[in-house]
């Protein structure tokens, strides 16, 4: 117990969009809990459904989520030493449940609080499990909500090179297993078919591939998609799922991998960072880690449970803010549409 | 029921937006457009058009995983995407009155979801895919008499 007092730990709330999540961490890397509401585990404990979706459903599972982040940690309020949580970007309604609770624990704990953005997170579930990371590199943060190229050049220091014009990636994943009826999420689905199929089978196109920014499109090969398909049907042939799914794949990657290269050489670093779950795509881990090998830059990623959305990976990015001394008041509020940036 | 409906063919994302652009000065705070139909057919395109006619200079992206993001504007933008939604119910507990009566525009992807919650006035697109690529079908069915006269002004003119 003793040396527990003399640990720095950090409770984080996470209500960005479906998840409630609250974790915590030790000296900024030892994860002591990290509880999300959808596990398997938590609904075991707690029962009933859980809807995927539903802000004010956050507001049920809040201070179950954070009594058990505290109960698996075996630690009390009264041993923290701050508390963080997500202020955007996500959706209001869910957002504002998250910092309401951690602000009624700052208020009644007198803890100091910190505020995070969501996508800050995502690169830093990395600092979580490789001690060795360091700024600058350039990081890919991919999920369903988001497909965003940073720069970051150190702690807080953060510049969006480009994001997508249209759909995000893991959106893109989820709607062609919705409309092949595959089931949902569709990104593990379309990645398990895909290890059956052939990435060249089918030429969807690369799209941006060729432009000068940093910038993603995913909504044309969305559609390049949906009439492959259309017209296979009309034709009365078989749809080729794993040929198709690992084609669908690689039009995606070829552009992540060119794009996230090209941004790393631009910015002279040597190292990228992926986040997000769809940083959890295997033949995604496994293209981007050829490439960067044959270039000789060094490649980092979380660990599947760490890619999705979780509330340990804020409390790490919030760690980082508390040592700089960064705090915010009792009447912070959040932004949906949270930029990030910095510096 | 429509009195009327309204047909149009648009043979690029960019003819599908400037339809949406020419919509963009017929509107008025309140006001609510949902918008149904096929995947990649072009709802969100056509929501970007709007946006851009409305003055909006952030990017417009698919509100698929946010279910709603919010454009201030003078006249604000929410943008709803309820291709995730299972039950009509989810939408009470997304606070949607807040932005139906909240002084901007409602565009709602995948409105047909929660017609029981639709105000009674209020303009429905049907987007449709056909097997031409670029080449996408909309339906334009106004419901109550502001879109009545709206549509009428809207489409009118071109055809």
């Amino acid at each position: 117990m003793v040396k527990r007092l003399a640990e720095k730990l950090i409770l984080a709330i996470e209500t960005s969009c479906d998840e409630t999540a609250a974790a915590i961490i030790a000296e900024g890397k030892i994860i002591l809990s990290n509880i999300v509401s959808s596990q398997v585990d938590f609904h075991r404990k707690f029962g009933g459904v859980v809807p995927e979706i539903a802000s004010r459903k956050h507001v049920e599972l809040i201070n179950p989520v954070i009594a058990e982040a505290c109960s698996q940690a075996r630690v009390a309020l009264k041993d923290l030493t701050a508390l963080v949580v997500t202020l955007g970007p996500g959706l209001m309604g869910a957002l504002l449940v998250g910092l309401a609770a951690a602000k009624s624990l700052s208020y009644a704990t007198g803890l100091p609080l910190i505020g995070v953005n969501h996508l800050e997170g995502h690169i830093y579930a990395n600092f979580l499990e490789h001690t060795d990371l360091k700024p600058p590199f350039i990081s890919l943060v991919v999920s369903g909500g988001h497909t965003c190229l940073i720069y970051m050049e150190d702690h807080g220091r953060y510049e969006l090179l480009g994001e997508t014009l249209d759909d995000a990636a893991g959106e893109a994943f989820d709607k062609i297993a919705g409309f092949l009826k595959l089931g949902y999420p569709g990104g593990p689905i379309i990645d398990d078919l895909s290890k059956q199929g052939d990435p060249r089978a089918i030429k969807f196109p690369r799209a941006m591939l060729k432009t000068e920014d940093y910038d993603f499109s995913l909504s044309g090969l969305k559609t390049a998609v949906l009439n492959h398909v259309t017209r296979l049907k009309e034709r009365g042939e078989e749809i080729p799922l794993p040929d198709l799914c690992a084609s669908f794949q690689a039009a995606i990657i070829d552009v992540q991998i060119h794009k996230t290269l090209r941004a790393a050489k631009e910015r002279g670093v040597d190292k990228v960072v992926l986040g997000g779950g769809v940083a959890a795509n295997s033949s995604l881990r496994e293209r981007f880690r050829q490439e960067m090998e044959k270039v000789g830059m060094r490649l980092f990623y979380p660990s599947i449970p760490l890619c999705t959305d979780n509330a340990a990976m804020i409390a790490c990015a919030g760690y980082y803010r508390w040592l700089k001394g960064e705090r915010i008041s009792l009447d912070a509020n959040v932004d949906p549409n949270l930029p990030l940036c910095g510096g | 029921m429509p009195h009327s409906t309204f047909k149009v063919v648009t043979h690029s994302p960019e003819e599908t937006k400037e339809l949406a652009r020419r919509l963009a000065s017929l509107l008025h705070a309140g006001d609510v457009i949902s918008l149904t139909g096929d995947l990649g057919a072009g709802k969100t395109c056509f929501t970007q058009g709007l946006g851009e006619a409305l003055g909006i200079k952030r990017r417009i992206t698919s509100p698929t995983f946010n279910l709603i993001k919010e454009y201030k504007n003078t006249l604000p933008l929410y943008h709803f995407d309820l291709y995730r939604l299972d039950s009509p119910l989810e939408m009470l507990d997304l606070g949607y009155e807040e932005y139906f009566f909240g002084g901007g525009i409602t565009v709602i992807e995948w409105g047909d979801k929660v017609v029981s919650l639709l105000p009674s006035n209020y303009l429905e697109i049907s987007f449709k895919r056909l097997l031409d690529e670029n080449v996408r079908e909309l339906r334009i069915f106004p419901h109550g008499p502001r879109w009545e006269k709206a549509t009428e002004e809207w489409i009118k003119p071109e055809e």
